[in-house]
C-alpha cells in the first residue's frame, strides 16, 4: 500500500520538475540553447514574486500574474540584447554567458535578499489535501501536476496551431531559410526566450509555495530540469512530463529506502536512461 | 621546390628561452622568497594547471565540460583514502589522487560521449553530482562533514625534514615549500605535455575534430579515439592537481571538494578572460584572476557578481579573450601551434 503512495507521490512531484523544464525544453527546441542560468531565472522569478506579494500584499497566485509580464520582458531583453549577439554555430559563447549569468546572479541575489531561506505563504492550501481512497494526495502537488499538464497543452497548441508557433518551428528548422519568408529569427527567439521565462514564472510560483527556497537553490533545478528534458527526448514537450514524472518517482523511492538517497536515486535513474536509451524515450529534433 | 612545415616563430623561440629561465627561477625562489608569497604561487600555480587542463578540453577539443570538479574532489579523496585508510605518505598518495580521477573518467566519459554540445556540458555536471554524492555516503572518510588529514601523516611527510634544514624553515613553512614545487612541476609538466600534444599529429587531429567531426572521420581522423585520449589524460592530471591541493588544505569535505565554483566557475573564467583555444590564454586569466582575488576578494558575493559580469563582457566583446587581443593586434605567438610552409630558397 505504500507504494501506491509513494508513486503517486513521486508523479505529483514530477510535475514541478516538469514544469522546471518546460521552459528548457522550448528555447532548445527552437534555438538549439541551454541556458545554463535557468535554475538561478527560477530563484530570481521565486523572489520577484515573494517582494511582490511582501509589497501588496497579493496572493502568489496574483502576484506571479504580476511578475510573469516583467520576468517576459526580462527573458526577452536578455535574448535580445545579449544572446543573440552570440548565436551561431559555435556553442561556447552562449553556454559560457549563460554560465556567467548563473554565477552573477546567484551572488546578485545573495548581496539583496541574503541567504535566508524564503518561502511564499500560500494560506490554508499548503496544508490542504484530498482523499482519493488508496491514497491521500497534497492539494498543492495535485495543482501543481495539473498546471504542468496545462502548460504542455497551451506549448502544444501554440506551436502547432498559432502563426507564432509556425514561425517557432521555422526558425527551429531553418533560420535562413525562415528570414527569407519573411520572419525575423532574431525577434522570434526573443520572444521565445520571453514566453520560457512566464513558464519559469509558474514554476517558480510553485517552487515557492511547496519549499524554501534561497539564492543557492538553482543549479540543482538546472539540474533536474535538464534531466527530465533528456529522459524525455530533445523535443518533446510531453516527453518532458514522462521524464519530470520518472525523476520525481525516482526520487520518492529513493527517499522511502533511505532518506539520504533521494537526489542520489534521481540521478542514478537519469543514467539509467541515458545508457538504455541515449536520445530519450520519445526523441523529435534531429540533433 | 623543397619545403618544410613548421610552427616555430622568432616570438617563440625567445618564449621558449624565458620560459626556461623563468622555471629555472621558480626552483631557487624558496631560497629567499617570503612564505606568503610561496602560498600564492601554490594558488596561481594549481589554478593554471587546471585552467590549462580544462582549457585543453574545452578550447582545443570542444568538449565544454562543467564536471572538472568531479576529479579534483575525486582525486583528494583518494589521497586522503592512501593516507588514513592504508597509512601511506601524502606524497606518493597524490598518485592515487591521479589513478582515482582516471578510473572515474571513464564511466563519464562513456556516459557524457553520449550527449553532445552544451548536453555534453550539464552531463559532466551531473556525474560530478552523483560522485560527490557517492562520497558524502563514505563515513570512514567523514560522510558529509568531511575529514582532516591526521597530525602523524602531515608532521612526517617525506622531504620536508631535508627541505626545513636546507631552508633552515619551520616545518608548516617547509611543507608549503614542497607543494609549491610539487605544483611547480605539475603546472609545467601539464603545460609542455599539451605544447608536445598539440604540435603532434594528435593534436592536429584534434582541432580537425573540435572544428568539424564528420569532415575529420571523412579524412580518417579517429574522432572518438582523440576524444577519448584527451578527455582521459585531462581527467587523470585534473586529479593529480586536485590530490596536491588537499595535501596543503589538510582537511577536507565533500561540498568543498566537489565545488563547481572553485574548481569549474574560476577555471572556465580565468580560460575565457584569458583566452580560449591558446596556450597564452591561461597564464594571462590566472594573473588577471589572482589581482582580482587578491584586490576584491573581501567583497564576497559582490566580487563573484563582477566576476561573472566580466565574463559575460569578454565573450561578447573580445570573446578570444585578452590574449587574443594581444595576438590580433600584434601577431605574437609565443606557443604556436599553427603549421605555417616554409619555403626553402624562396
Amino acid at each position: 500500500m505504500i507504494w501506491i503512495d509513494v508513486l503517486v507521490q513521486g508523479i505529483l512531484l514530477g510535475g514541478l520538475y516538469a514544469l522546471f523544464a518546460a521552459g528548457l525544453s522550448l528555447v532548445f527546441g527552437i534555438m538549439r540553447l541551454v541556458n545554463l542560468a535557468h535554475g538561478d531565472l527560477i530563484v530570481f522569478a521565486a523572489f520577484a514574486i515573494l517582494l511582490i506579494t511582501g509589497s501588496t500584499g497579493l496572493h502568489p497566485f496574483l502576484a506571479a500574474l504580476l511578475a510573469a509580464p516583467l520576468m517576459f520582458a526580462a527573458g526577452w531583453a536578455l535574448q535580445r540584447f545579449v544572446l543573440n549577439r552570440v548565436m551561431g554555430k559555435d556553442i561556447l559563447p552562449p553556454l559560457l554567458i549563460t554560465f556567467g549569468l548563473s554565477v552573477a546572479l546567484q551572488n546578485g541575489m545573495l548581496e539583496i535578499f541574503s541567504a535566508d531561506s524564503q518561502r511564499l505563504a500560500a494560506g490554508p492550501l499548503e496544508s490542504a489535501s484530498i482523499d482519493l481512497g488508496p491514497v491521500t494526495v497534497g492539494t498543492m502537488p495535485l495543482l501543481t501536476f495539473a498546471s504542468a499538464v496545462l502548460v504542455i497543452f497551451a506549448l502544444n497548441r501554440i506551436f502547432y496551431t498559432t502563426a507564432l508557433g509556425r514561425a517557432f518551428r521555422a526558425v527551429s528548422d531553418d533560420p535562413t531559410t525562415a528570414s527569407l519568408m519573411g520572419i525575423n529569427p532574431k525577434s522570434v527567439f526573443a520572444i521565445a526566450t520571453g514566453l520560457a521565462m512566464v513558464i519559469v514564472t509558474i514554476a517558480a510560483l510553485y517552487l515557492g509555495m511547496r519549499s524554501n527556497f534561497d539564492p543557492s537553490i538553482g543549479p540543482a533545478r538546472l539540474i533536474y530540469a535538464f534531466e527530465a528534458v533528456i529522459i524525455g527526448g530533445l523535443g518533446s514537450l510531453w516527453g518532458t512530463l514522462l521524464g519530470g514524472a520518472i525523476i520525481g518517482v525516482a526520487q520518492t523511492i529513493g527517499a522511502q529506502l533511505n532518506p539520504e538517497w533521494q537526489i542520489l536515486a534521481g540521478h542514478l535513474a537519469f543514467l539509467a536512461v541515458l545508457l538504455i536509451r541515449p536520445r530519450g524515450l520519445f526523441p523529435r529534433a534531429v540533433d | 621546390m623543397a619545403y618544410t612545415v613548421t610552427t616555430r616563430t622568432r616570438a617563440s623561440s625567445i618564449a621558449g628561452i624565458i620560459a626556461l629561465a623563468l622555471i629555472a627561477f621558480g626552483l631557487v625562489l624558496p631560497a629567499f622568497a617570503s612564505r606568503s608569497l610561496i602560498q600564492d604561487l601554490f594558488f596561481i600555480l594549481t589554478m593554471l594547471t587546471l585552467a590549462q587542463l580544462w582549457n585543453l578540453i574545452a578550447g582545443f577539443g570542444g568538449m565544454v565540460s562543467v564536471g572538472q570538479q568531479a576529479f579534483v574532489g575525486i582525486g583528494a579523496y583518494a589521497m586522503f583514502a592512501g593516507v588514513i585508510l592504508m597509512g601511506w605518505d601524502p606524497v606518493p598518495a597524490i598518485l592515487l589522487g591521479g589513478l582515482a580521477a582516471f578510473l572515474l573518467a571513464i564511466p563519464m566519459a562513456f556516459f557524457a560521449f553520449r550527449l553532445t554540445g552544451a548536453y555534453f556540458a550539464i552531463g559532466t555536471w551531473v556525474i560530478a553530482e552523483v560522485t560527490r554524492l557517492l562520497i558524502a555516503q563514505w563515513k570512514t572518510l567523514g560522510g558529509g562533514t568531511g575529514t582532516s588529514l591526521p597530525r602523524e601523516a602531515t608532521s612526517d611527510i617525506m622531504g620536508v625534514g631535508a627541505i626545513a634544514s636546507l631552508f633552515d624553515l619551520r616545518d608548516a613553512a617547509a611543507r608549503d615549500v614542497l607543494a609549491y614545487w610539487l605544483a611547480l612541476a605539475l603546472a609545467v609538466g601539464t603545460m609542455a605535455a599539451i605544447y608536445a600534444l598539440l604540435r603532434s599529429r594528435t593534436g592536429l587531429a584534434l582541432a580537425a575534430v573540435r572544428d568539424n567531426d564528420n569532415a575529420a572521420r571523412s579524412v580518417g581522423v579517429d574522432a572518438a579515439r582523440v576524444k577519448w585520449l584527451v578527455f582521459l589524460s585531462a581527467a587523470t592530471m585534473t586529479g593529480l592537481v586536485g590530490a596536491l591541493i588537499y595535501v596543503q588544505t589538510a582537511r577536507i569535505s565533500p561540498d568543498a571538494a566537489f565545488s563547481v565554483t572553485n574548481w569549474t566557475a574560476y577555471v572556465i573564467f580565468i580560460a575565457v578572460i584569458g583566452g580560449i583555444g591558446r596556450l597564452e590564454g591561461p597564464i594571462i586569466g590566472v594573473l588577471v584572476f589572482w589581482g582580482l582575488q587578491t584586490a576584491f576578494a573581501d567583497y564576497g558575493s559582490w566580487y563573484l557578481l563582477a566576476l561573472g559580469l566580466l565574463a559575460i563582457a569578454t565573450m561578447l566583446f573580445a570573446p578570444r579573450g585578452l590574449w587574443g587581443l594581444i595576438a590580433d593586434r600584434w601577431g605574437i605567438a609565443l606557443f604556436p601551434v599553427q603549421r605555417r610552409l616554409i619555403f626553402e630558397g624562396a
